[in-house]
């Protein structure tokens, strides 16, 4: 499988142009990065290719084929910020199962407590609720991950952890990963092939 | 210290409860109030209203905790049937009104920009009117009686709940986790009810309970000055209304019994919305 997107172009209605012409290519099992300055575009890239977001101009295919708005998204998207991504009213397990609820061996893999499920997302630390988010974003129809800044607000032994698991899960399943971060050294680690933004974007 | 700690345990047990249980005790004391006074009416019978005109205007006594009246009547019996009529009313008229505000604050956050632009003036259009004016006309429309209070204190109470329950919409219609459902494959009618509701629950509840003891204040303002319920049913506007007619020949017990259980029963609806919205809050689960 190969997600694409052509010439992208996007702006905020009546302003100019965040960026224009992106084009980009991510194959099942391979991690690209994608690497560039603050404000530059990354994270709306990674929100038009999850379907978060529209593009003014330009295509995202999926095998050839536009993705349809509607159903279960295959490109799925990991978030900075977990504690905004999980309903603050709703335990954990409801928001794990809302995707699937997986085996206690991927909980484990991913470092998931058992005991966590049962709490309320307050009770978690930031790091912790980024692997349920992880866990729901890795559900059986994922076939892409977009890793937004996945692991910046984790110190490095949990980032080492985190990041070795997904990228073991990932590589099992055939998943293709683009990360997204500032930190080069990061995605010189677990990617495939690194992009830098300006090559890409020619806003 | 530790024989300090056994002793408070030992004789204060109130102290080993936490704010969260005390929340819910008062809660459910309160909720048994409440229903007290409304089987206690029905319990009654209807003996206490008949007129005994050898036992007009006499004080309080054992024999009738609340005096009785011009015509003999025991006020016990009339303040707790009166009560216990203010209190349907009061729930009828908040339960419409907090259905109204719902469906309104809903409406205005999914139906897009127009549909809100129109519901939110229809919200600052009513807001804008002094809602007791409103609530006398329509009511005199209504023709008075139970409806007629019901209906004027429905159609002018909902905008400020509904603006509260439509800010509450958009906000989590703007959420990460929102978008994330719909990515996940849920449909929006699943996201509304298995996202939103939780968070508009709590407050569609303690709006309803604020509401309540305001339906009731302005069902017996509007039995007072004679728009209401008719003066045969003992609702507390009426029994206010026509006790202060004997205020000054010293007939106190008429006014200050009946008044003081209406404030007892208003401000227990008021602690009552406090305490359930705290208990609805997940921040205080562990409590």
């Amino acid at each position: 499988m190969l997600l694409e997107c052509r010439n992208l172009a996007y702006r905020y209605p009546g302003g100019p142009y965040v960026f224009l012409g992106v084009s980009l290519s991510v194959a099942s099992g391979e991690a690209v990065g994608l690497i560039g300055p603050s404000g530059c575009g990354k994270t709306t890239l990674g929100r038009i290719l999850a379907g978060y977001a529209a593009a003014a101009e330009g295509t995202v295919l999926l095998d050839g084929k536009p993705i349809p708005p509607k159903g279960y998204h295959p490109v799925q998207m990991v978030f900075q910020h977990p504690e905004k991504a999980v309903n603050p009213r709703w335990r954990l397990r409801r928001t794990l199962a809302e995707s699937r609820m997986p085996e206690a061996a991927e909980l484990r893999r991913l470092g998931i407590d058992e005991a966590w499920l049962d709490r309320w997302p307050h009770e978690l630390s930031a790091g912790e609720l980024q692997r349920i988010c992880i866990a729901r974003a890795l559900g059986p129809r994922t076939r892409f991950l977009i890793a937004d800044e996945m692991t910046a607000m984790l110190d490095a032994i949990t980032q080492a952890r985190i990041w070795h698991a997904v990228l073991a899960i990932a590589k099992e399943r055939a998943i293709g990963m683009l990360v997204i971060t500032h930190d080069r050294a990061l995605a010189e680690a677990v990617c495939d092939r690194v992009v830098t933004w300006d090559r890409l974007s020619i806003g | 210290m530790e024989r300090h700690y056994r002793l408070t345990r030992r004789f204060m047990p109130g102290n080993r409860m936490n704010r969260r249980q005390r929340s819910a005790v008062t809660a459910v004391l309160i909720a048994v109030l409440l229903a007290a006074v409304s089987i206690g009416a029905a319990l009654l019978g209807q003996g206490g209203l008949n007129t005994h005109l050898d036992m007009r205007n006499l004080p309080p006594s054992a024999m009738h905790p609340f005096g009785t009246d011009w015509l003999g009547r025991d006020m016990f019996t009339r303040t707790v049937k009166g009560l216990a009529l203010s209190v349907r009313v009061g729930l009828a008229a908040a339960c419409f009104s907090a259905a109204i505000a719902a469906a309104v604050g809903l409406a205005s956050a999914a139906l897009g920009k127009t549909a809100d632009r129109l519901l939110s003036w229809l919200i600052d259009l009513f807001l804008s009117v002094p809602h007791l004016v409103s609530l006398i006309l329509i009511a005199f429309v209504c023709g008075g009686g139970m409806k007629g209070v019901i209906a004027g204190v429905a159609l002018t109470h909902w905008p400020s709940l509904a603006r509260i329950i439509r800010a509450e919409a958009l906000q989590l219609r703007a959420a990460d986790y929102a978008h994330v459902s719909r990515r996940l494959g849920k449909s929006r009618w699943w996201v509304a009810t298995r996202h939103f509701m939780p968070h508009i629950a709590p407050q569609l509840l303690v709006g309803l309970l604020m509401l309540f003891p305001h339906a009731i204040l302005h069902e017996a303002a509007i039995s007072f000055i004679g728009l209401g319920l008719s003066p045969h049913e003992p609702s507390i506007g009426i029994i206010l209304s026509e006790a202060m007619r004997y205020l000054s020949a010293g007939l106190w017990w008429l006014a200050v019994f009946p008044g003081l259980a209406l404030l007892v029963v208003v401000r227990s609806f008021d602690r009552l919305g406090e305490h359930v919205r705290c208990l609805t809050d997940p921040r205080h689960a562990r409590e």
